[in-house]
């Protein structure tokens, strides 16, 4: 079984704030982690591992920076993981990323079953994977929260929806995308640290993996990014004041009396 | 190809400086110089009064646009039932499409659905595509792209609006890469550059920090998902007409790899957190997961939904299932009243649109008391149970 | 302070933090207030390999010695001492063998405890036999290939919830403590049954209970070292090379309570200001810090001259357990009184700490026989001077 897990490394989103005086981001203190939904990929990918055997590959675009962060998957038990880093890829919409990864990925080659996390924290797309499959002519499935049985040919699995979930049976070669719901992604150990420690991120470029510089980056990428802009908080309320027990019954008088809530 | 300062343009005036989300931009000698690592985004191109700023794109668009036509709705149905996004995404199709001068046209895939396709043309459909076989009962990604990939190359339409639902963020990225097109996902905001016939897409980014408004110039169709509950459905109009044609599938070759062997839905609260008219939510405020008790009284005496905050699900208070925001569920009741919640910015996003907030807090200066349209300062402990027996006497 | 550590123990002490703080810290409290034992936190140190740190590698250690030991228990301590104390306790167990064994008990037992498969303990103390463990009343008796022990040993860490248990037991009560022999008893040997859960003061998550020998058949192999007399110099070494780890607990507590105290004096405000831009209070923090370096310093420089190769190092190991044991009882006493009124309730980590703190007095050899040993010491070393 070759597994190959799809990682970004996000800004810690939930670490950033708006200074409300200039209105901007504050980015000091800011650290760049591995996208938390994709650490549960990972781990899904070396439970899968333990169980039936095989190869767990994390594949990871992004600068050159990244790979030192790849190592952490290396300390929980991933055997390799490569990065997938070039000038040529900077700009990249999903549609380009899905490009440069599912090349990647041929070039891995023999690969059963591809894992991305449900979405990356700071773009919140979860495009990327539906469409790596679509690049590669695999099929795939998303929202996974557990998988009930696999072999190299199949998986069954169960995928959430808005009403409940889904048990649905899919040939491999695969992608799916897991939830948190899944599992919960181990720390590494300390053996497993040292040899991260020790391991060579090999860096994949455009040219090593046979991209085609026009589906590449800006020029590859059918979005554009328009403007950015930090929302606005309308700000309208009414908040009461005196005891508890006034404001408690302003309010029902509120909602109550206005037939709002009946 | 990359990102340009025209030098003789830029005055070293810093503007852009915080404008840039990774922080690569730094003024050296009173002009701007970008960083290595910048990854193109063009945050700062809009910031830069001077027009200094440029990225810089080798485009060859290929196609010819004005052959692409009309506003398209993909109307997810789940179990034969029309879903509300897609009352949602008329009605916001609606205003898109009088704008540009094209049609609405829904597009709805399933089996026996036909009472369906009739309720779409009175919630504001110009046309309604119906494909009707066994195969699209429910949902499956192969078959559905099979389907609608067929018919977006027919049909050519300049806009697809889908859900932004469990379906429609696997669906659409799948149609999106085989038709080679931009997609942009979960949207909050729509609008359209009538000359260009682009779609404004706005959308949160940076966990709901950042906002950015996003364009597919030179690719058609563009194609949006749409985050359930933002935009509002018209009043449907039962004596509407349109056309409702039905999608030949006669010749179709079914490629269809997945199988679904058993489907099944967990009613309570997952389901009728989304479509509840009032929501309760109760957040780290309560201190301890035994207070969520009295979020839940105020909840049953309103006939209300529980809905929570991360903290809350993150501490281990509540299920996941409850928790409203950016990564949980986004929400737009009538009523959401949120019980010792900050508001962060993530858990905001999930429910902003709600049409009254009700905020409870000890913290006056609490960020959900700026979306507040009633705010009660005090402990929350304390309010609660007041709150539970004042609206059961006023309630009877 | 900068104490140099290698690339490996750095790399310990990160792991063995970002535990305490990810896993261990929010589970505090919990532990603290049901008694449970913390298997689910014991199994993420399993699996982290912790639990080989300090175990040779031809037993499926990492290697190292008694300052890798003492940096985990230092980091766990932070949060929560409880559970620090049931990792190192584990340690305490498997230390007669490590050190006294033969090779194939050491083969057998270490390479389980190192794998963290198995927690071991360790028992001395009796009722009437605490600092005094030649007054023990527990037994061992020859009876063809087998040894029968009967007795009870009291107030073992980790007791019911290890699988491996080094017991002292008299085998020839002529020969006072020579006649002290060590027996490695496995959990589930008929005989072999546990007494009551006892309700402590503080580090509640860790197990104490009586172990308790009613005709418990042992084979002979289990003997330690194959040889009778050598439990109490077994228990003797075996607390030469662990009191640093107390001495590890006991700071890292004091560093949790000092970290609690500078947070809060930060942000409660009192008469319009930060109440740590008062002088009494500074003077407070900053004797806190000073006296818990200097503890650390100790702790750190004796286990490293015990993994230095140190023939005897019975007296710095004593000095390190009772200075910073000591230092650990004021720092969070102090942190407590700091903390003020919310020091004093259970929503803030502080009390947990300070009632803790006291064990680390108590356990492995009171403050005062630590004393009594540090004095011996002295006195045989001046003896031994011929001037």
């Amino acid at each position: 079984m070759k597994i190959v897990v799809c990682v970004k490394q996000v800004p810690d989103t939930t670490e950033v704030k708006i200074n409300p005086e200039t209105n901007t981001l504050i980015r000091e203190g800011v650290a760049s982690i591995l996208n938390p939904f994709d650490m549960y990929a990972v781990e899904e990918a070396i439970r899968i591992k333990e169980k039936v055997g095989g190869t767990v590959i994390v594949l990871s675009m992004g600068p050159p920076q990244v790979a030192e962060q790849l190592k952490e998957t290396i300390a929980m038990g991933a055997d390799e993981a490569i990065l997938v880093s070039d000038r040529a890829f900077a700009g990249s919409d999903t549609l380009a990323t899905s490009y440069a990864l599912s090349k990647a990925i041929e070039k891995i080659a023999d690969v059963n079953l591809v894992i991305c996390g449900k979405q990356a924290i700071d773009g919140d797309t979860a495009q990327v994977g539906p469409e790596i499959a679509e690049k590669i002519g695999i099929p795939h499935l998303t929202y996974v929260k557990k998988i009930e049985a696999i072999s190299e040919t199949e998986i069954t699995l169960e995928r959430m929806n808005e009403d409940g979930y889904e048990r649905v049976q899919m040939p491999l070669p695969g992608l799916i995308t897991v939830v948190k719901e899944i599992n919960e992604p181990r720390l590494p150990s300390l053996k497993g640290m040292m040899r991260s420690k020790k391991a060579e991120i090999p860096i994949w470029s455009a040219a090593d993996i046979d991209a085609d510089p026009a589906k590449c980056g800006l020029n590859g990428s059918p979005t554009w990014v328009k403007r950015i802009f930090i929302p606005e908080i309308k700000c309208q309320g009414e908040i009461f004041s005196g005891e508890p027990e006034e404001q408690v019954k302003f309010l029902v008088n509120a909602l109550v009396g206005r037939k709002i809530v009946v | 190809m990359g990102i340009k300062i025209y030098l003789e343009k830029c005055y070293g005036c810093k503007v852009c400086v915080p404008s840039c989300p990774f922080g690569l931009i730094e003024i050296v000698d009173k002009k701007a110089v970008i960083k290595d690592g910048c990854n193109l985004c063009g945050a700062c191109v809009s910031t830069c009064k001077f027009k200094a700023i440029e990225i810089i794109r080798d485009v060859k668009v290929t196609i010819d646009k004005s052959l692409y036509k009309g506003v398209w709705i993909f109307a997810e149905q789940r179990n034969g039932q029309l879903a509300n996004v897609a009352k949602e995404l008329l009605g916001e199709g609606r205003k898109l499409a009088d704008e540009l001068g094209e049609p609405l046209v829904a597009v709805l895939l399933g089996h026996n659905i036909e009472s369906e396709a009739k309720q779409l043309v009175a919630y504001g459909a110009d046309q309604v595509f119906v494909a009707d076989a066994p195969q699209l009962e429910h949902f499956l990604e192969d078959s559905y792209t099979q389907v609608l990939v067929d018919l977006v190359q027919k049909e050519r339409p300049n806009i697809i609006l889908m859900g932004a639902t469990a379906i429609g963020r696997s669906l659409a990225p799948k149609v999106a890469a085989r038709l080679e097109t931009g997609l942009t996902a979960d949207c909050t905001g729509l609008d359209v550059d009538v000359a260009e016939k682009n779609l404004l897409q706005t959308r949160p980014a940076f966990g709901g920090n950042l906002m950015a408004t996003i364009l597919c110039p030179n690719h058609r169709p563009q194609m949006a998902t749409v985050r359930p509950k933002v935009f509002k459905p018209l009043e449907p109009d039962l004596g509407r007409k349109a056309t409702i044609t039905k999608v030949d599938l006669s010749k179709t070759q079914w490629e269809i790899r997945a199988k679904i062997l058993e489907i099944v839905n967990e009613v309570g609260h997952s389901v009728n957190l989304e479509e509840a008219n009032i929501i309760v939510s109760g957040g780290r405020g309560l201190c301890d997961p035994k207070n969520f008790e009295l979020v839940r009284e105020l909840a049953d005496t309103l006939g209300a939904a529980v809905g929570a905050s991360r903290a809350a699900v993150d501490s281990g208070w509540i299920p996941y299932a409850h928790q409203v925001g950016q990564t949980g569920k986004t929400v737009g009741p009538k009523v959401y009243i949120a019980c010792g919640i900050r508001g962060a910015i993530q858990h905001l996003a999930g429910m902003q649109s709600s049409d009254i907030i009700v905020a409870i807090n000890k913290d006056p200066d609490a960020p959900i008391f700026k979306l507040a349209t009633y705010g009660i300062v005090g402990d929350v402990l304390e309010i609660l149970p007041m709150l539970t027996k004042e609206f059961k006497k006023a309630l009877g | 302070m900068d104490y140099f550590l290698t690339e490996e123990q750095q790399m310990i002490k990160d792991l063995a933090r970002r535990i305490a703080d990810e896993k261990v810290a929010p589970k505090a409290a919990h532990y603290d207030e049901t008694g449970e034992f913390p298997w689910d936190i014991m199994k993420i140190l399993a699996d982290a390999d912790l639990f080989g740190v300090y175990l040779p590698e031809e037993y499926g250690g990492m290697g190292g010695g008694v300052l890798e030991q003492c940096i985990v228990v230092e980091e766990l301590s932070r949060a929560c001492s409880g559970v620090a104390v049931s990792y190192a306790a584990s340690g305490l167990g498997c230390s007669p063998i490590l050190v006294l064994g033969s090779e194939e008990q050491k083969k057998k037992y270490i390479t389980q405890v190192a794998s963290g498969k198995k927690l071991a303990a360790f028992g001395a103390t009796e009722a009437n036999a605490g600092s005094d463990l030649a007054a023990m009343e527990t037994t061992a008796v020859l009876d063809g290939n087998e040894y029968v022990l009967n007795g009870t040993k009291q107030w073992i860490t980790n007791g019911g919830e290890a699988d491996i248990y080094t017991v002292m037991a008299v085998t020839d009560k002529k020969k006072g403590p020579r006649g002290i022999s060590c027996f490695i008893v496995e959990k589930g040997t008929p005989g072999f049954t546990f007494g009551k859960k006892e309700n402590k003061m503080g580090i509640r998550a860790s197990a104490t209970r009586e172990l308790v020998f009613d005709n418990c058949r042992i084979p002979k192999e289990n003997l330690l070292g194959g040889k009778e007399g050598i439990g109490f110099i077994a228990t003797m070494r075996t607390f030469d090379r662990t009191r640093p780890g107390i001495g590890a607990q006991a700071v890292g507590i004091a560093q949790g309570a000092l970290d609690a105290a500078v947070k809060y004096s930060r942000e409660r405000v009192q008469f319009g200001q930060s109440i740590s831009s008062f002088q009494g209070l500074q003077f407070m923090l900053a004797d806190m810090a000073t006296q818990l370096e200097a503890a650390r310093a100790l702790v750190y420089a004796t286990a490293r001259m015990i993994d230095g190769g140190a023939k005897n190092f019975s007296k710095e190991s004593a000095m390190c357990k009772l200075f910073a044991s000591d230092t650990a009882m004021k720092v969070t006493v102090d942190a407590v009184q700091v903390l003020g009124g919310y020091g004093y309730m259970k929503e803030y980590p502080v009390e947990k700490m300070m009632r803790d703190a006291k064990i680390t007095q108590i356990y492995e050899g009171t403050n005062q026989i630590q004393r009594h040993v540090i004095a011996l010491e002295l006195i045989k070393e001046s003896a031994s001077k011929k001037d």
